[in-house]
């Protein structure tokens, strides 16, 4: 938790608001809220937690127990290429975890964070439904599959010259 | 209304479409344990996450144990409680609770009081055959109330409390499997939070999880200090609750015994809170008359309704709440307040004692009177007027210690003049008694007649949020009472929206008033109890010949040798205080 009030910027709160408004401003939304200011501000900090208690009119400790509970959810910057692995059932007998660790040692960071640049963060997710390609990997909206150890640092390769 | 016919256990019997499995075995007597469902009947709460799974039973046709508290029983259902697998599967649920909880019953705040420790004993766990990691969390130490959440079995009561019944919600259930824990939102600390320290996620914690901050050891270094001087006051629902933690039956009075426990104890001067009690009338009542009369006389400034101020919780949950209301609450300090700022002053200059040679304690049956005593502007010059405030458990907890038989103790009466009081001060300790005592002196310093009969029957009860109206010889007043925050909460909107038509309102924190504070002896789930110690308070008004505020002899002493008249200068500057907007005040990530 940092120690700094993170200063959010005015015309993504009018988004949220608006959001919430779609939502009729419901409790029973909090979690669609949630989804969609993930969308706007790319994760969950507290700042983002109070506004969506607000709006909604629930405790934030409320929020903050859905955004813990829900993996999904993230109170933790991601990088501009976000990597998930899949560690669902049929990857995972098929070397997701190794493939995982690969990208650990590579990258130098544990699952849920990001590397000191912002370029990339691990998460692990469950299933993408494209159990055929086991196991699979996404970074950002582009899914590789059948990833090997070795193919891992051709993946990584492929964002090197985007910087 | 659908009857339904079961077996439990080989018996058969008859209850309503609806009844859980639990509640039918309980109208045969057979009481199945749990250590996260709550019912407290009077308060209308029912907490019943089914999350313990200690009280799973078997029912025929059925593959999975059941839980029983969140199970309907079904018409020719037949249930058994203790067969083999039962006590199996309820052991190892237990077990694998306890494999995840410190050992140090012995030196456990709520040791010979913890639900888990009497499940253990009832059934006689002797080893835990799960080894592994156990959880860790930085203990939370606020002014009133210790979190150590390694003692948390996530039965989630305390959620249940401050969200549903006190609106609070400060507590919510975070992360998920093994780091799911019970924690303030961010994981502050308490002191960080909106947390009113109303004390009712202590009062239903099962464990020691949820623990008052204790003063006891202060309280002894003070008594042991030949150089102070020690006074002490015990708040009116301490009389009706002390007996409990000595073994009497719940609403038996102890107010003699408890005299002379205190005196035994040491204390210099034993006080009551009453007397200030009787003193917050005078100035609260004043306060009350003043606005009134302006209000009727037509004067659109005056704000209405009056709101009671007695109750630190109360003042907490406004401050953070209702920033844009803090002109309606009245002015008045609490009765410990008061009582501190006399003693201090008034007492000690007539004992020639200085300030800083006397040490004032109080019993109270509330642990958010811990905070209230550390308000910077309860203090002169870093001194506070109350020093130390214990819980009426941490008093029975020092009487024990001391090796004083309580129950063998004669009768005593409290010291002269701040022990003095009337019945009017006595029933504060219960919802609906503040506005009563203000209403029998209001009634007779408004109208200058005498009040035939005082006891205003409309105003009692235990409903959360009642109204009455009271005749003021011909003028209606209008009285709204609530205790619980959220009653509290339902109240000050309709204030708040201008649908309120109220002249005067009091609130209490916590169910039942003080006689059901945060400090007091556990109730365990029997919300019964608190109607046992409203009856006692009642019936200690009645047993008293002075029953009105304004003529207790010592409060009338103390305004003619000292404050002049109630809302005097001197009296503003000692008994009334101001309100703070808490809310904009609340730095998140400080």
């Amino acid at each position: 938790m940092t120690s700094v009030k993170l200063k959010l910027k005015e015309s993504d709160v009018q988004k949220l608001k608006e959001v919430a408004k779609s939502f009729n401003n419901e409790a029973g939304e909090l979690i669609n809220v949630l989804h969609k200011a993930q969308e706007i501000f790319g994760y969950l900090p507290a700042e983002v937690q109070e506004v969506v208690a607000q709006e909604l009119n629930v405790p934030v400790a409320k929020v903050y127990g859905v955004v813990t509970f829900y993996s999904f959810f993230t109170m933790l910057p991601r990088g501009r290429y976000p990597i998930s692995i899949c560690t669902g059932t049929a990857c995972y007998v098929r070397g997701a975890e190794k493939v995982l660790d690969e990208f650990k040692r590579i990258l130098k960071i544990p699952v849920g964070e990001t590397t000191s640049d912002g370029k990339f963060s691990i998460t692990c997710l469950r299933c993408v439904g494209a159990c055929g390609l086991a196991p699979v990997v996404m970074v950002g909206d582009k899914t590789y599959g059948r990833v090997t150890t070795d193919g891992v640092k051709d993946i990584l390769k492929e964002y090197d010259t985007e910087d | 209304m659908e009857l339904i016919k079961l077996t439990i256990d080989n018996r058969t019997v008859e209850v309503e479409k609806g009844t859980t499995i639990f509640h039918a075995a309980k109208k045969l007597g057979i009481e199945i344990p749990t250590l996260c469902y709550m019912n407290l009947k009077d308060l209308n709460i029912e907490h019943k996450p089914g999350g313990c799974r200690i009280c799973v039973v078997e029912v025929e046709g059925r593959r999975n144990l059941a839980p029983s508290c969140a199970t309907e029983c079904m018409e020719g259902m037949v249930v058994k409680t203790h067969t083999v697998r039962v006590l199996n599967a309820r052991r190892t649920v237990l077990e694998l609770i306890i494999s995840d909880h410190p050992f140090d019953c012995l030196i456990c705040a709520k040791s010979g009081n913890c639900d888990l420790q009497s499940l253990a004993i009832k059934l006689g766990v002797r080893d835990i055959p799960f080894q592994g990691e156990k959880s860790t969390y930085k203990p939370d130490f606020s002014p009133a109330i210790i979190r150590d959440m390694d003692k948390c079995i996530m039965c989630r009561r305390c959620e249940t409390m401050c969200n549903d019944f006190q609106t609070v919600g400060v507590l919510s259930g975070i992360n998920r499997g093994f780091e799911a824990v019970v924690a303030p939102a961010f994981e502050r600390d308490l002191d960080h939070s909106e947390c009113t320290y109303c004390g009712q996620c202590v009062a239903v914690c099962p464990t020691g999880a949820l623990t008052e901050v204790d003063h006891t050891k202060n309280v002894i270094a003070a008594l042991s200090d030949s150089k102070k001087t020690v006074v002490v006051q015990t708040a009116p629902a301490v009389r009706a609750a002390l007996g409990e933690e000595f073994g009497l039956e719940a609403g038996t009075l102890v107010t003699g015994k408890m005299v002379a426990a205190l005196r035994q104890l040491g204390f210099d001067y034993v006080f009551d809170t009453d007397f200030a009690a009787d003193l917050t009338i005078m100035e609260e009542g004043t306060e009350l008359l003043d606005r009134l009369t302006r209000h009727l006389g037509g004067d659109k400034e005056v704000k209405l309704p009056i709101l009671t101020s007695c109750c630190p919780g109360w003042v907490n949950f406004f401050e953070y709440n209702y920033p844009d209301m803090m002109d309606v609450p009245s002015t008045a300090r609490s009765p410990q307040q008061m009582f501190g700022a006399i003693a201090k002053t008034y007492f000690a200059e007539k004992i020639n004692v200085k300030r800083e040679d006397m040490v004032v304690v109080s019993i109270m049956p509330c642990v958010a009177k811990k905070y209230e005593c550390t308000r910077e502007e309860f203090a002169t010059d870093g001194n506070p007027d109350v020093d130390f405030s214990i819980s009426t458990r941490e008093l029975a907890h020092f009487i024990k210690s001391a090796n004083i038989n309580f129950n063998a103790l004669p009768d005593e009466d409290f010291d002269k003049p701040l022990g003095e009081s009337t019945g009017a001060a006595v029933i504060f300790g219960t919802t609906g008694g503040v506005i009563e005592a203000a209403a029998r002196t209001a009634y007779e310093l408004h109208t200058g007649k005498t009040l035939e009969k005082v006891d205003f029957e409309a105003l009692r009860g235990f409903d959360g949020i009642r109204s009455a109206s009271v005749d003021f010889d011909g003028v209606d007043i209008k009285i709204g009472i609530a205790h619980g925050l959220g009653n509290a909460r339902k109240m000050l909107d309709d204030v708040k929206a201008g649908r309120s038509e109220f002249h005067a309102i009091e609130i209490m924190a916590c169910p039942g008033g003080c006689i059901g504070g945060g400090g007091q002896p556990l109730h365990h789930g029997d919300s019964s109890v608190l109607r046992a110690r409203a009856k006692a308070i009642y019936s200690e008004d009645e047993s008293k010949v002075l029953r009105k505020s304004h003529e207790n002899p010592s409060i009338i002493k103390l305004y003619e040798e000292y404050l002049g008249k109630p809302g005097s200068e001197k009296a503003h500057h000692l008994l009334h205080t101001h309100y703070f907007d808490k809310k904009s005040k609340q730095v998140l990530l400080d």
